[in-house]
């Protein structure tokens, strides 16, 4: 268990002082598979720097089982970074990096040489292992990393955007071969990243990070359904955001009016819910189409996109609004629909999200 | 390189470039080819000739001033190549931190000092600890060079340094290895190329110093180049141009290995 305990980094340089992380608190689970995800320049990699020891926290804790990590320096500390330069040692093999660490433990050479080519093994890279780093592709440099990383078994890895500079099929084998390394060595992971839909199928759990601070921590399947705040619900996949009047709480749910009048059960904030104007987030997928009479909002189809997977239908409501809904489509199935025709939006009950201020 | 400026076309410029090279390198040739002159004259040719390489190599006053030359040079190569190393690390490895800049001036000093002024400063405190020790041996002369030779052997290391990837050395502490192994295990084999580069060039500056050599050298303490300007007050035979032209080649070897080692390994 890693908890970062409100963690601040203002680096003071030739300019302004900058805070790049401000407040932050998590705690990381062992054996978690766990995300940071956002923005570029949202202070990502210097979370992860904070944790391995290059960056010492302006203000605040960070502890691994209870014991300080601050205090320790970046040799003491075991924890493992997979960077995402890869850092490999050009005057070195590839099974002399990834001996490295063990090598800088002490362990018996017996003891280095057998793990060094379980990694190997692992990150199928056997054939290679006398090759310069120099000469090996850019994914297999990648895989050494990873190995290099693994191969101390540390309490927890820190991997900072290790897939971006694969290609689209290689990056999905590692996605899965990260995964299955993950439950395999029963290793704690902080994985970085700007890819929403990479954090969306590997991770247990994300943290979204905007300018510093984390705006969200949960489920890969609650950040996606319940997005606490607008700019949760904008960074990962599509929302349409609509104002409208909050009328009463109930615990987890809460009453909301359309400006057609018509009210609707939807999610309320986790806190801090008062009622008044607030704004809705709906997915575009959880709505569908329907009649325009006694639906809780009307319009005109403005625009039909097909997708193959799916077709994207642009609404402007009669308020004013603009409304995106998408549906699975069908084998040979017709187009009922034209533009220009008056439809209705059907959102089922429960699925809207009332979002933080 | 499309049209715009481009110096080549400027009228005079092959002309000027001609004559730098001439003025450059003719010099040169004719001290080579003299230097095989059968006759005794330095403007005359008399015919090919190895007697002068013979009789220079002979001459006892020129293989203790060579001998001389070159224990001051390795010394100096040795310990300015040492405090060079030492002073890249420290400029280079910690944050910009107040006063950086004064210190690389003070590293540069030599290169920014007139040589005659060193040389005359030298002169003076060397003076006074002669006085006070009563030591007059080569130490004088090694440290001196020692110095001048520091800012030679810093630049190249300094600049292999700042062009190493900083992420490989946290990479090394990052796998536990103690600042010390960090240093013995990565920043070291990286940064051969450039302390030989550095070692080479201080060799080199020493060997062909005689400005500061003349002033801080005690009697009987004469290097090669400062032999050679004694000699050249007196009678001028081909054998200056003899050993000139062994210096020379010596030189040349140096800079082609300087150049093939900052290449490679790159
Ligand atoms: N040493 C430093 N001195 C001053 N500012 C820094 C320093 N390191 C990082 N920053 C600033 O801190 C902010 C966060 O940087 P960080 O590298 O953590 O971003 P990131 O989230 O990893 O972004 P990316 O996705 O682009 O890698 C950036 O605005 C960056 O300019
Ligand atoms: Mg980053």
């Amino acid at each position: 268990m890693i908890e970062i305990d409100r963690v601040t980094k203002i680096f003071t340089g030739r300019g302004a002082p900058f805070k790049a992380l401000d407040d932050v608190s998590v705690t990381i689970r062992e054996n978690e598979f766990f995300t940071l995800l956002g923005p570029s320049g949202c202070g990502k990699t210097t979370l992860l720097r904070v944790i391995a020891g290059f960056e010492a926290p302006t203000k605040g804790q960070v502890t691994l089982e209870g014991k300080d990590l601050v205090a320790l320096p970046p040799h003491k500390r075991p924890v493992n970074t997979v960077f995402q330069s890869y850092a490999l040692f050009p005057h070195m093999t590839v099974a002399q990096n990834i001996g490295f660490g063990l090598e800088m433990q002490d362990r018996p050479k017996a003891e280095v040489k057998k793990t060094v080519d379980e990694m190997l093994d692992l990150v199928r890279m056997t054939e290679m292992a006398d090759r310069k780093t120099s000469e090996i592709s850019g994914g297999q440099q990648q895989r050494v990393a990873l190995a290099r990383a693994l191969a101390p078994r540390p309490r927890v890895l820190l991997l900072d955007e290790p897939l971006s500079a694969l290609d689209f099929k290689l990056r999905k084998d590692m996605q899965i071969e990260l995964k299955r390394l993950q439950s395999e060595t029963g290793i704690t992971f902080i994985f970085v990243t700007h890819d929403q839909e990479e954090a969306l199928t590997m991770s247990d759990r994300i943290a979204v990070m905007n300018a510093g601070e984390i705006r969200q921590i949960g489920g890969p399947r609650d950040i996606y359904d319940h997005p606490a705040e607008r700019f949760v619900a904008d960074f990962i996949g599509d929302t349409n955001f609509l104002t409208v009047d909050l009328e009463a709480v109930e615990g987890e749910g809460a009453t909301v009016r359309f400006a057609s009048g018509e009210a609707l059960q939807v999610r309320a904030p986790e806190s801090g819910a008062t009622t008044g104007k607030v704004t809705l987030a709906i997915r575009p997928e959880h709505a569908s189409l329907t009649a325009p009479e006694g639906a809780v909002l009307r319009g005109v189809l403005e625009n039909i996109v097909y997708f193959g997977t799916d077709t994207h239908y642009h609404i402007t409501l009669d308020a004013g609004d603009r409304f995106v809904l998408r549906e699975q489509n069908q084998p040979d199935q017709t187009q009922a629909r034209s533009i220009g025709d008056a439809v209705g939006v059907h959102v089922p009950v429960s699925v809207g999200q009332v979002l933080r201020d | 390189m499309a049209k715009g400026f481009d110096i080549r076309r400027q009228t005079g410029f092959t002309t000027i470039a001609l004559s730098c090279f001439v003025v450059l390198y003719l010099p040169i040739i004719l001290l080579v080819v003299y230097s095989f002159n059968a006759g005794d004259s330095i403007a005359f040719w008399e015919g090919f000739s190895w007697r002068w390489y013979q009789s220079a190599w002979a001459n006892e006053q020129v293989q203790d001033a060579t001998i001389r030359s070159v224990v001051i040079a390795t010394w100096a190569m040795v310990i300015s190549t040492i405090c060079a190393v030492l002073a890249a690390l420290a400029t280079t490895r910690q944050g910009k931190y107040r006063g950086s800049g004064f210190v690389f001036a003070l590293i540069n000093q030599p290169l920014m000092v007139p040589e005659i002024v060193t040389a005359v400063a030298l002169l003076i405190f060397f003076a006074m600890i002669k006085v006070a020790t009563g030591y007059t041996g080569l130490f004088y002369l090694i440290l001196a060079h020692s110095a001048f030779c520091i800012p030679f052997a810093y630049m190249p290391i300094r600049a292999r340094l700042q062009g190493m990837d900083l992420s490989l050395e946290q990479a090394a502490m990052d796998l536990y290895a103690s600042p010390w192994r960090v240093f013995r295990r990565v920043t070291l084999p990286q940064l051969w190329p450039g302390i030989l580069a550095g070692a080479m060039l201080a060799f080199v500056i020493s060997l062909d110093d005689v400005v500061i050599t003349e002033f801080v050298k005690s009697a009987g303490q004469d290097t090669l180049p400062t032999y050679m300007l004694g000699q050249i007050r007196r009678v001028v035979t081909p054998e200056v141009n003899a050993i000139s032209t062994a210096l020379l080649a010596i030189s040349v070897v140096m800079v082609l290995a300087f150049f093939f080692l900052s290449r490679s390994r790159k």
